[in-house]
């Protein structure tokens, strides 16, 4: 009885959840996938000897090379060159950490604000809970994309020409953000719902716990996988949102691109041959989207109690 | 020769760390005309046994061995002829009648849907059928009723309705997995007098799956014990209880709480763990315990809680009374019981006693101090300390994310926040250790412990504020009887050795007569009668309470 007691990663290897984890092709590949993608993003001043954003090294002499492995390409540029001379691949590298960084952002920015408001609306009803549900109602009739714009419009308005580069990232993050809350805050309200009318919230009331404590110590753990698993998916939804802003040309910068800006810069080459300009940062995006996905929907399977027996 | 032959049956679950025999080597035989009680604990395998003989059961399961012989017939030689015989020749009714109906169909669409798939008979000559059928089994106005549907009816209503539907192609295997389990005891009796009936006059072979001796007792004519998929004893009932030769029987049979007499402690023949000296508990250390002056700890005057019916007019038209204007007294280091069918109020007045609700109307006194009336949060922190509540579910009454520790410290530590971590850490072993579970169990997770162990650790955190006064809704009605006889018996010492006060909820008779001093018969949020336990047994009063009384279901009635 006394060797018992388990250290966390013995638990973690005996759980169902890494059981089926390794049952699960899909998502062995698909986190296989994201892994190789964060670390080559996050570190990608050691994988690359190319800095894109320091234009003493760029030389337009290079420009517009295609990939290596077509006839005129260059082994050092491996996906060939954008219309500065710059590498694609470490430019879609940097651009890929900018669009996680705003996706993980604003989806961690809608996971406080939509569980906080679900969580308290659940919990203490009545006209409170009306109004917040009202809310969700009434943004979800607004297609979120358009209510990044409208977000992202505003902030134009308000912030000074030479302050917007430097606001751009914040502003988008806020935007993506905002409009993604509703959907969090209706999953956390309905998980709460069943989870304030459980015995143990009871027996804490009846011990003299603070309402407080309830929600944050004893129910907030309880409604996580639900939420979890909605958030893995909107962190794809966050990363394509980001992508489309930056390709309508309202997201991030050239002068720092993300994916979405470096498809709509290559964009404009498409037709004239420069094909892998827009084809590979498009492809990327598509690969990471859909690894994300994928994994979503894994961990939906696993985690909901209703769809395994 | 016998109409049921299961031989050397086993069921297996291939899971994913090893095997589970559900069923090992099951022998069984069943006459016509004849019950046979299938009884055992959770877990035992009486389940498991009446779904291989329909082939019910599910993936990951299978049946790996043995034969059941229907009749003549080896049913499962073939598994495409069990679809024949299911339905037709073998009937089924479930624990739960509100479950087992189709809820958009009217129960004449169910009963001739199933008729039509057995037998080569019109629609018509259905009809006729299922309304004879409705009749012999007690429905009231069945041409009338046949185009109801299923919410129409009532619990034991639908769960005659669920028997016709089992009966309505002529089977002479009836197999009843509970039948009675989700109902009240006066529903209850009404049910098992219909299933004895049908025995007798269809001569069937049936067999009845319960945990529940005192339903084997008045029912079955053979009885057999399952444990761990094992048959353990098979024989006459009467043999059986009374006289029983396996330990493990005897322990069953002796964990039953008698209905004619008060005994002061269950007998335990298999105990868990042996931890024999009662009479130290290191919590009495801590606990400032209160000398038992005869005087009334809580006083309940004119207690009243409406629900309304309906969210936009708060008119008190659509309103439901829950509980109607209740009044009772407890006594200091008394047993209280409240005892009522299932939405008589019972828990509703627990509470409001915690104050888990604010009353309609009314007043609530503990200790000569109105708590109905305390508005400030720091008066009603006294309050909370001093009367704690045990629940009825042990699987949702613990937060499963928490170590047992945490669980049973987060009061300590609420109301006494300046305690050193050694001392906290001491507190919580005192505390395990008055309901008999080790000091490594507070290192782990609720999940990894048994129901009738989370009930303990949901009695160890009651008692962290060194209550006086524990009320108990339901505290072993989701326990196998084994288990509830040491919970109740855990729950006597406590209060023995603490001096504490009960208020015990329940709706099972023979529990509240063996735990409390005195007790309170409510109907429909209406306090029939009150008195002290022994009287209310022999010289009950009030006509419901006569009514309960003599429906219950007794294990003693085996004697007669």
């Amino acid at each position: 009885m006394d060797n018992n007691i388990n250290t966390t990663w013995s638990r973690i290897k005996d759980s169902d959840i890494f059981f089926s984890f390794k049952k699960s092709p899909t998502a062995i590949i698909s986190s296989f996938i994201l892994f190789i993608i964060f670390f080559c993003s996050f570190f990608v001043e050691l994988i690359t000897p190319y800095n894109p954003f320091d234009p003493s090294s760029l030389s337009l002499m290079e420009a517009f090379t295609p990939p290596s492995w077509t006839e005129e390409g260059l082994s050092k540029f491996i996906l060939g060159t954008d219309g500065q001379g710059r590498d694609m691949l470490s430019t879609i590298l940097y651009g890929s950490r900018i669009s996680l960084i705003v996706g993980f952002s604003a989806i961690i920015f809608s996971l406080i604000l939509g569980v906080g408001l679900g969580l308290t609306a659940g919990y203490f009803g009545g006209k409170y809970e009306m109004i917040i549900m009202r809310l969700t109602d009434v943004q979800l009739t607004v297609p979120s994309i358009l209510m990044a714009l409208l977000v992202d419009g505003i902030a134009r308005g308000l912030i000074s020409r030479e302050m917007h580069d430097e606001m751009a990232i914040y502003v988008l993050i806020f935007a993506i953000g905002i409009s993604e809350w509703p959907q969090f805050a209706r999953v956390s309200r309905a998980a709460t719902l069943v989870e304030k009318n459980k015995d143990y919230v009871s027996a804490s009331t009846i011990i003299g716990v603070s309402n407080l404590v309830i929600m944050f110590k004893h129910i907030l753990p309880n409604i996580l996988r639900p939420v979890l698993v909605i958030g893995t998916i909107g962190l794809a939804l966050a990363i394509i949102a980001e992508s489309t802003l930056s390709f309508l040309g309202v997201g991030v910068p050239p002068t720092t691109p993300s994916l979405g800006t470096l498809i709509r810069l290559g964009n404009d080459f498409l037709f004239s041959g420069e094909w892998w300009i827009t084809f590979f940062p498009a492809i990327f995006l598509v690969i990471l989207a859909f690894s994300i996905n994928l994994l979503g929907d894994w961990m939906r399977d696993t985690l909901n109690p209703r769809l395994n027996k | 020769m016998s109409f049921l032959k299961i031989k050397d049956l086993s069921v297996n679950y291939q899971m994913r760390k090893e095997t589970v025999y559900a069923a090992k080597n099951v022998n069984i035989e069943v006459n016509k005309g004849e019950i046979l009680g299938l009884v055992g604990e959770s877990g035992s395998g009486k389940s498991t046994v009446g779904n291989a003989i329909i082939n019910l059961i599910d993936e990951p399961g299978k049946v790996s061995s043995g034969s059941i012989l229907l009749g003549e017939l080896n049913i499962h030689e073939d598994p495409k002829n069990i679809v024949k015989y299911r339905g037709k020749k073998i009937g089924l009714i479930f624990q739960d009648p509100q479950t087992s109906l189709n809820p958009i169909l009217t129960i004449g669409e169910q009963l001739i849907e199933t008729i039509q798939t057995h037998l080569a008979l019109t629609k018509e000559e259905a009809k006729e059928r299922s309304i004879s059928l409705l009749k012999e089994v007690g429905i009231k106005d069945a041409a009338k009723r046949f185009d109801d549907y299923p919410h129409q009816f009532s619990g034991g209503m639908r769960q005659r309705v669920v028997i016709s539907l089992a009966l309505c192609c002529e089977p002479e295997l009836l197999i009843a997995d509970e039948p009675t389990t989700a109902l009240d005891v006066s529903i209850q009796s009404q049910i098992l007098d219909l299933i004895k009936k049908l025995t007798k006059e269809r001569n069937l072979a049936v067999i009845l799956i319960t945990h529940d001796m005192g339903v084997i007792a008045e029912t079955a004519n053979r009885v057999a014990v399952m444990k761990n998929g094992d048959v353990v004893e098979i024989g006459i009932t009467k043999e059986i209880l009374t006289n029983p030769k396996e330990t493990y029987t005897k322990s069953l049979v002796s964990s039953v709480p008698p209905t004619n007499k008060k005994i002061s402690r269950f007998v335990i023949i298999e105990k868990e763990n042996n931890i024999d000296n009662k009479n130290n508990l290191k919590i009495l250390n801590r606990w400032t315990k209160k000398k038992i002056i005869k005087q009334d700890l809580v006083q309940v005057k004119n207690l009243s809680k409406s629900f309304d019916d309906n969210f936009f007019t708060e008119s008190s038209k659509n309103s439901v009374m829950a509980v109607n204007d209740v009044s009772f007294n407890i006594r200091e280091g008394e047993s209280f019981g409240l005892v009522g069918e299932s939405g008589s109020g019972k828990s509703t007045i627990a509470k409001m006693i915690v104050n888990l609700f604010k009353p309609s109307a009314g007043e609530f006194f503990f200790d000569n101090v109105c708590v109905t009336k305390i508005k400030q949060n720091s008066e009603m922190m006294k309050f909370r300390k001093q009367i704690q509540m045990i629940f009825q579910d042990p699987y949702s009454s613990l937060n499963g994310r928490l170590k047992v520790r945490d669980i049973v410290s987060e009061p300590i530590k609420l109301h006494n926040p300046l305690i050193s971590k050694n001392d906290l850490d001491s507190y919580v072993f005192d505390l395990l250790e008055s309901v008999e579970l080790a000091q490594n169990s507070a290192d782990r997770y609720p999940h990894e412990f048994s129901g009738g162990q989370r009930q303990r650790i949901s009695i160890a955190r009651s008692l962290a504020t060194q209550p006086r006064l524990l009320v108990c809704d339901e505290p072993t009605s989701a326990l196998d009887v084994s288990i509830q006889a040491q919970i109740l018996n855990l729950l006597k010492d406590l209060q023995e050795q603490l001096n504490l006060t009960i208020l015990f909820i329940s709706h099972d008779l023979p529990v509240v007569r063996q735990m409390c001093d005195r007790i309170g018969v409510l109907r429909d949020g209406k306090l029939c009668e009150v008195s002290d336990t022994e009287d209310l047994f022999l010289k009950p009063q009030h006509d419901y309470t006569k009514e309960l009384l003599r429906l219950m279901p007794k294990i003693e009635s085996i004697y007669n």
